[in-house]
C-alpha cells in the first residue's frame, strides 16, 4: 500500500512527459473518465461543493483507520481535478489527510486552478476532503 | 469620421500582451472594458502633478484637483445629456449608484407599498431592493420575460398598482444583450406615477445615452465598462428626487455644519458623496468619455453591430449549440452554449488558446433558472474588437468541440 507521497509523486511524474497544454487537459479528463460510477442519489445538495461554476460532489467513507472517496462533477475537466485528488487522499488516514502536503498540485502545473478567483472548486473539495478527515478523526479516533 | 480599427487598438497597450503563450483575444468587455491610454495616463498625472484632497483646501493643488474634479461631472452630465450637474452624482461603481437608491428612495415609502425589478436584472439590482424591502416591510415584484429573452410587457403591465413605487430595470441585459425598451417602460410607468430607475452597466459604452430623452428618473452606470477606471461610478438622478432622497452615508463632505445636537445636509450633488471620492479614476472617466467620442459612440454601436451579427451567424452555422437572447435589436453581449459540453470546460481550454471570456451565471442566477441551466459561456464585444478575433475565436471554439467529442 503506498502513501500520500508516493501517490502524489506518481501522478506528477505522469504529469512531467507533457509540455503541451492540450495533452495535459486531455490527460487530465481522461483520468476523469477512470472515476467509479457515482450515483445520482448521492448528487444531493449535502454532497455538493459550493462555491464552483461547475457542481461538484463528494463522499467519504471511514473503513478501518482509512478514509475513501468518492466524487463527481459535471464538467470533464473538474470531474479530472477531483478524480486526481481522490486517486491521491483516498486510503489514507485522517491524520495524513489533515496533515497532507497539497504541493504536487503545483508539480502537475494545476496551481492555476488552486487560484480562488478559478471556482472550479479544487480549493473546496481540499476543504471538504480535510473537513471529512477532521470528523472521521474526532469520531472514530478521538480517546475520550 | 470613423478611425481606423488600429488606431483604435493601438490606444490600448494591454492588447499587445500574449496569454499563455498567444496573442489575448478580449472578449469579456461585459465585465469590463480595456483602457486606452489617454485614462491610464490620466490616473498616474493625476498622482504626480495634482493629487490632493478635493473640496476643502484652499491652497494650489486642492483648488486645481477640485476643478479638475467638478469638470469630470460637468463632462458626465454633457454625455448623458442631464439637466444639471446637481444631478450627477460619483459613487464608485453602478451597484453602489443603485444601493444608494435603494436605501436612500426607500425611506420615503410605506410598509406594504411595493418595487418592481426583472427577471434578467444583474443581482446588483435584485439584492439591493431585497436588502430595502425586507428591513422596511415592503414587497420586490417580478417583471417576467419571455423565451426569447425579451421583457413581458403585458405582464409587467398587470403588476403594477396603486402601490408600486418604482421599477428598476436594465437598459441591456448582461446576459441576453436584450435591449429593453426604456421609454415604453418609463411612459408606462410616468402614466402611474411611478419612477423608473435604469440600470445602464451594460449600455453606456454601446449606446448613445440621453437621460433627457428616456426620461428615466434614476440611470446608474460604472466607468469601468466603458473604458475608464474601476471604483468609479455614476448615478444619475432628477432633481426633484434627490432633493426628497435623504443622505445615504455619513460622514465629511456631505454636510453642511455638525454640532451633536444636530447636523445639516451639504447641497446637492455632495449630500450623497460623503468621504474622499476617486478623484483621479473620476478625472480619468474624462478621458474615457473623450476616447469614446473621438471615435462616436454611434459609430462604435455600429461596429459592435456587425461583430455581433457575424458571430451570431458564425455561432449558428457551427451546429449544436443554443444561442440565449433575442435575435434582433440585441446588443454586442452572446450568450450561448454547446450542447453536451459544459461551459467550465470550454472556457478553461479557451483561456489556454489566448481567449478572455466570461463563463458562469453572470450575477444572474434568476435569468438562469428561468432557462433551467447552470450557467452559459458569454462573449461580449468592444469597440478595439474585430473580425479575425471572431473568427480565431470560432476556430479555438472548434478545436474544443473536437477534444470534448
Amino acid at each position: 500500500m503506498t502513501n500520500i507521497k508516493e501517490r502524489s509523486d506518481e501522478i506528477a511524474a505522469n504529469f512531467s512527459v507533457f509540455d503541451d497544454w492540450l495533452d495535459k487537459y486531455n490527460y487530465i479528463i481522461e483520468i476523469g473518465k477512470s472515476l467509479p460510477v457515482f450515483e445520482d442519489a448521492k448528487k444531493s445538495p449535502s454532497n455538493l461543493i459550493s462555491g464552483c461554476q461547475s457542481q461538484v460532489w463528494i463522499t467519504a467513507e471511514y473503513r478501518d483507520g482509512q478514509i475513501f472517496f468518492a466524487g463527481d462533477s459535471d464538467a470533464l475537466i473538474t470531474k479530472g481535478i477531483a478524480s486526481i485528488l481522490i486517486q491521491v487522499l483516498s486510503g489514507a488516514s485522517p491524520n495524513e489527510i489533515i496533515n497532507c502536503d497539497m504541493s504536487f498540485i503545483d508539480r502537475i502545473g494545476l496551481r492555476e486552478h488552486l487560484s480562488p478567483t478559478r471556482a472550479n472548486g479544487l480549493n473546496g473539495m481540499i476543504k471538504q476532503m480535510k473537513l471529512y478527515a477532521i470528523a472521521f478523526k474526532s469520531k472514530h479516533e478521538t480517546i475520550i | 469620421m470613423k478611425p481606423e480599427l488600429q488606431d483604435i487598438r493601438s490606444q490600448f497597450p494591454i492588447l499587445n500582451r500574449e496569454v499563455n503563450g498567444k496573442k489575448l483575444i478580449y472578449f469579456d468587455n461585459g465585465a469590463t472594458t480595456q483602457k486606452p491610454i489617454g485614462v491610464i495616463d490620466a490616473e498616474s498625472q493625476y498622482y504626480k502633478e495634482l493629487n490632493s484632497n478635493v473640496h476643502r483646501g484652499v491652497h494650489f493643488l486642492s483648488t486645481q484637483s477640485t476643478i479638475a474634479f467638478e469638470n469630470a461631472r460637468k463632462s458626465v452630465q454633457q454625455f448623458i445629456n442631464a439637466r444639471s450637474e446637481n444631478e450627477i452624482i460619483f459613487t464608485k461603481g453602478t451597484t453602489e449608484s443603485i444601493n444608494l437608491v435603494a436605501q436612500s428612495f426607500t425611506s420615503l415609502l410605506q410598509k406594504g407599498d411595493n418595487i418592481i425589478v426583472s427577471r434578467m436584472e444583474h443581482h446588483s439590482n435584485i439584492v439591493p431592493w431585497q436588502l430595502a424591502c425586507k428591513g422596511r416591510g415592503l414587497e420586490l415584484r417580478v417583471a417576467e420575460i419571455t423565451s426569447d429573452g425579451l421583457l413581458d410587457l403585458q405582464q409587467l403591465a398587470s403588476i403594477i398598482d396603486d402601490r408600486t413605487k418604482l421599477i428598476g430595470i436594465a437598459h441591456i441585459s448582461n446576459v441576453l444583450g436584450t435591449i429593453n425598451p426604456i421609454k415604453e417602460i418609463v411612459a408606462m410607468a410616468h402614466s402611474n406615477n411611478i419612477p423608473v430607475l435604469v440600470d445602464g452597466a451594460q449600455s453606456v459604452a454601446h449606446l448613445k445615452i440621453d437621460v433627457e430623452d428616456l426620461d428615466c428618473d434614476f440611470f446608474a452606470f460604472s466607468a469601468h465598462k466603458m473604458y475608464g477606471s474601476m471604483g468609479v461610478g455614476v448615478l444619475y438622478g432628477k432633481e426633484k428626487w434627490l432633493e426628497k432622497m435623504p443622505p445615504y452615508q455619513g460622514g465629511g463632505e456631505m454636510i453642511k455644519n455638525v454640532s451633536f445636537d444636530g447636523t445639516t445636509f451639504n447641497e446637492l450633488p455632495f449630500k450623497f458623496e460623503a468621504g474622499t471620492p476617486n478623484v483621479a479614476g473620476t478625472i480619468a472617466l474624462s478621458e474615457a468619455i473623450r476616447f469614446m467620442q473621438a471615435i462616436g459612440i454611434e459609430n462604435i454601436g455600429k461596429c459592435e453591430h456587425e461583430l455581433t451579427n457575424y458571430a451570431l451567424a458564425k455561432l449558428t452555422d457551427m451546429g449544436n449549440i443554443n444561442l440565449f437572447g433575442p435575435i434582433q435589436n440585441r446588443s454586442s453581449v452572446i450568450s450561448f452554449l454547446l450542447q453536451n459540453i459544459h461551459p467550465y470546460d470550454a472556457g478553461t481550454l479557451l483561456d489556454k488558446m489566448g481567449i478572455a471570456l466570461r463563463t458562469g451565471t453572470h450575477c444572474a442566477e434568476p435569468l438562469m433558472k428561468f432557462f433551467g441551466i447552470n450557467g452559459t459561456m458569454r462573449i461580449s464585444f468592444a469597440a478595439y474588437n474585430s473580425i479575425e478575433e471572431i473568427d480565431y475565436f470560432l476556430e479555438s471554439l472548434h478545436k474544443v468541440k473536437q477534444i470534448f467529442e
